[in-house]
């Protein structure tokens, strides 16, 4: 995937966005809004982390690009590469597990065609295994952005896949909106 | 119908407004405690209350309290782990999504009697739909004055914040909590320092579990000691357990500590028996990282007395026949269950979880799951089921933080009761439960 849609720095909106989120610190301890601020960067590069986006981060927050990378490399829910425009995130763990979980993955690979980690030629969508998403009560649990969808069957994968694929789903959006 | 003190309204349509939950009676401890307490009063009706933390481990709340540095000349930090992960357990994203007020309602009570007077509120990064509930919660107690500077006129400020993470189980040890918090990777602390010492920025800490804060505003507004009067035994109170696998009515239920087990399962009011007219076979009682049981041993000890959902009573006879009552994630398996194929689904997530920083666990979490993989697969030996069982024991108590135990447990228990069941596997050098 080409770099289109990629940004090198916010918004005057977005950056008024960070300033009150670092403002929940106290003075000095700027670089807490690390995570938030990687969270809106992230959703406002389609979806990943370039060394672009977070060398910029850095600078925001007035800290040194390798404090940013280290973290941005241990978190699950920070991508390092490109992603499609609509990332479906399906929990594999026991209590998923026990209700059909794999089925439900093996589901969507059949349907777009792609195995997990992956992305679709077309750029539409992409497919990830995830851990407990906490959501055990209503398994098998599946999360697209900020959305959880649960108690999913194929059938109800099928109607999701058919809606996202009409309406063009994007899953990376600001978080905070 | 048992006592509820935590979900008694929890039906209510627009319970997470200000003004549904203000009519209902909410933000009155804060107003009592505020007006009458001091905050060493206030520490001191948890004390009584005998509240044990609900995350998992069951310290006692109030001591944990009671061990914060007031002297330091620091800031004191006050902080909810709604880092909710473990598997099996879906509790605290019920009161966040459904009861927000009733969360900071108890974030201003802790924060009032450990003087802190910035507070926030760790989520984890997937739940950012019930952030943004809790948000707006958070933005209406400061428009009613609940939050803010001098609240209700008292003199005392406080401002209360969410912070979410980003994906990872390990941020719910309290330590790789506060490190995270403050933008770091999510590596546990040694300790000592306990963070009621050296926590957030340096500074003296608490960090509690959304349902431990949660039942604070009752606890203020009856008395330590008419919470304590509920439960049995050393386990006060009341305690959400979120039921899920293979029962026909999954979902939290608030259970008075020390109902039976038989009856949790199998009554109409929580679980509701098992589904597809299917045997019970095992049970994980307290979420993924506790020993498992099978249906015998989880109904009745090996005593034969009734076992009771109280932490007495799940951990009666140790490990060897006993298992915890943990986070309340209560995961049920019928008799269509692979024993080998659920313990690998969890060695896969701890596996994945491991923070890295500790060997015996980075590297032990992997064996692991790759011997699992094996076994399931149809490829393993005997000799794997032992070096299953040695590696467990040497993971356990050899890391920083309990994560290696919590990992260690489910594969030790899984093989002391389920043994033959491996053995099967690598006779028939196939999964005999797999379609």
């Amino acid at each position: 995937m080409e770099d289109k849609n990629k940004i090198t720095e916010f918004s005057a909106e977005t950056l008024g966005l960070v300033n009150h989120i670092i403002s929940r610190y106290p003075k000095g301890r700027q670089k807490s809004a690390l995570l938030p601020v990687l969270h809106i960067a992230q959703a406002e590069n389609s979806g990943w982390l370039s060394s672009e986006i977070m060398d910029y981060v850095a600078s925001l927050l007035d800290i040194q690009p390798i404090e940013v990378y280290e973290v941005a490399t241990f978190y699950s829910m920070f991508n390092l590469q490109p992603v499609g425009n609509c990332m479906i995130e399906v929990c594999q763990t026991g209590p998923c597990w026990l209700n059909g979980a794999e089925e439900i993955l093996a589901h969507f690979e059949a349907r777009l065609g792609i195995k997990p980690g992956e992305t679709t030629a077309d750029g539409r969508f992409s497919l990830k295994k995830v851990e407990c998403l906490a959501a055990c009560g209503n398994a098998p649990v599946i999360q697209v952005g900020t959305e959880y969808h649960e108690n999913i069957t194929i059938q109800k994968a099928d109607e999701l896949l058919d809606k996202w694929r009409a309406e063009n789903k994007m899953s990376h959006s600001n978080p905070y909106r | 119908m048992a006592k509820t003190i935590l979900l008694n309204n929890i039906d209510v349509p627009g319970l997470a407004n200000f003004e549904v939950y203000r009519q209902l009676g909410g933000y009155s401890s804060v107003e009592k405690a505020l007006r009458d307490f001091t905050p060493d009063q206030v520490t001191d009706e948890v004390k009584k209350s005998g509240l044990k933390g609900r995350g998992g481990a069951g310290f006692p709340a109030g001591m944990k309290w009671g061990f914060i540095d007031k002297k330091s000349g620091n800031p004191r930090y006050f902080v909810c782990n709604f880092d909710e992960s473990e598997p099996g357990t879906f509790k605290d994203r019920h009161i966040g999504q459904l009861n927000p007020h009733q969360l900071i309602e108890g974030m201003i009570l802790g924060s009032y009697a450990l003087g802190a007077n910035k507070s926030y509120i760790y989520i984890r990064g997937e739940l950012f739909y019930v952030l943004r509930i809790i948000e707006k919660a958070i933005d209406e107690a400061y428009r009613n004055g609940f939050l803010g500077e001098n609240i209700l006129g008292s003199g005392y400020s406080l401002d209360l914040y969410c912070h979410p993470g980003a994906g990872a189980y390990i941020c719910g040890e309290e330590t790789a909590l506060l490190e995270s918090l403050e933008g770091k990777r999510g590596n546990p602390r040694i300790k000592p320092p306990f963070p009621a010492i050296v926590g957030l920025y340096g500074c003296p800490t608490v960090v509690n579990n959304v349902e431990t804060i949660a039942a604070l505003p009752w606890i203020l507004n009856n008395g330590g000691d008419a919470y304590a009067a509920i439960g049995v035994g050393n386990s006060k109170g009341t305690k959400l357990i979120s039921a899920c696998g293979h029962i026909k009515k999954p979902g939290v239920y608030e259970i008075e500590l020390g109902l039976p087990v038989e009856e949790f399962i199998y009554s109409d009011e929580y679980c509701g028996g098992i589904r597809n007219g299917n045997k019970l076979k095992a049970v994980v009682a307290g979420g993924s990282s506790v020993p498992i049981l099978p249906a015998s041993l989880i109904l009745k000890t090996a005593k034969g007395e009734p076992r009771l959902m109280s932490y007495e009573s799940l951990a009666e006879g140790g490990f060897e026949t006993g298992t915890m009552l943990g986070s309340g994630g209560f995961i049920v398996m019928d008799d269509t269950t692979c024993m080998v194929k659920n313990l690998l689904t969890f060695s896969r997530f701890y596996h994945h979880e491991s923070c890295g920083q500790c060997s015996p666990c980075r590297e032990g979490t992997g064996w692991m799951e790759k011997i699992l993989t094996r076994i399931e697969n149809g490829n393993g030996t005997m000799k794997d089921i032992d070096l299953l069982v040695d590696i467990a024991k040497h993971v356990e108590g050899n890391t920083i933080c309990p994560l290696g135990d919590a990992a260690a447990w489910p594969v030790a228990s899984a093989i002391r009761h389920f043994r033959e069941e491996f053995e099967e596997h690598i006779k028939l050098r196939r999964c005999p439960l797999s379609k």
